[in-house]
């Protein structure tokens, strides 16, 4: 499957993304700089975390509107495969490719730890390969994390299922204690209406491998894979 | 013309930054502070040949880049208005 990986300045996860895929998976990914405008026939687009343009103003605010972001609203309104992962979540949101917005976390601190998630809808192409119910675990990293969305977009969400990834704890069980960052409804990754837009704050690219903890990310990247055969 | 953009968390939404400081103002003895909010004071010069262009180019502005409305409230004085 061919991926396109976008690097902004300040991007910080664009190379594990990329090892991820290549090395990892074994997929054919490219490295788009975010002043092109070709996704190069990408079947699947991933925005890395990071600090895109220094989060300046707003995380993803700026990146929202560079050249390679047009192409990539283009490419998700024909359907195609997007997945933002932290920053690349807080550039989705920004450019309303997907509901809602991530503030500050509760506490004001920057938090780097593994949490855990629970799959919420298996149904999409981005959890395919798992099981409802399934909980992963998976690291987080991040100081701007904290899902809002107005109350009745919540509501319309839940109902269609466009939560994809809850925090839980590691029986799966919905807490005050497991929402590391305060996010409502303990969101921790949603998708789009059409479901081929899909943004997470934890990072499945830094859990591929046992030495780095865990490889529960696979299971993400399996299921895209599994669902454009 | 100089114009001056005040973007405030929206009523609702939680500011952590603003309770901080509210909580440490209560201890510095300042007891009837409440609802504080952090926001951001940008300033800018915009090059319109009225006070009524330059209003509706910053609210685009506002409204394109400056705040998200989602999670933002803003305000904007226009010099000489």
């Amino acid at each position: 499957m061919k991926w396109g990986v976008v690097r902004f300045p300040g991007s910080l996860d664009d190379n594990d993304a990329l090892w991820a895929l290549r090395e990892v998976m074994g997929q054919d990914a490219t490295l788009l700089w975010h002043k092109e405008t070709s996704l190069r026939g990408a079947q699947c687009v991933l925005l890395p975390g990071g600090f895109s343009y220094g989060d300046y103003l707003r995380c993803g605010a700026i990146a929202r509107f560079s050249p390679i972001m047009e192409s990539v609203g283009k490419f998700a309104a024909e359907g195609g495969l997007v997945v933002g992962t932290c920053n690349g979540f807080q550039v989705l949101c920004e450019a309303h490719l997907l509901p809602g917005a991530l503030t500050r976390n509760r506490s004001l601190s920057f938090i780097c730890e593994p949490v855990h998630v629970r799959v919420e809808n298996s149904h999409t192409p981005f959890t395919c390969a798992l099981r409802q119910g399934e909980v992963l675990r998976l690291p987080i990293k991040h100081g701007e994390g904290r899902y809002v969305a107005p109350a009745d977009e919540l509501r319309q969400m839940e109902e269609r299922g466009q939560v994809l990834l809850r925090y839980v704890d590691a029986a799966g069980e919905q807490s005050e204690a497991a929402n590391p960052n305060g996010s409502l409804h303990a969101i921790a990754g949603v998708a789009n209406e059409r479901f081929n837009v899909f943004g997470l704050m934890p990072h499945p690219e830094h859990a591929v491998e046992l030495l780095l903890g865990g490889e529960d990310g696979l299971k993400i990247f399996r299921s895209i894979i599994e669902n454009a055969r | 013309m100089q114009v001056k953009v005040f973007v405030t968390p929206r009523r609702g939404i939680l500011d952590p930054q603003g309770r901080a400081v509210e909580h440490a103002l209560r201890s510095l003895g300042f007891k009837g502070v409440a609802d504080v909010k952090i926001g951001k004071y940008i300033v800018l010069e915009i090059g319109a040949q009225s006070a009524a262009e330059a209003r509706e180019q910053a609210h685009q502005m506002c409204e394109r880049l400056l705040a998200n409305p989602l999670i933002e409230d803003y305000a904007f004085e226009v010099e000489g208005e």
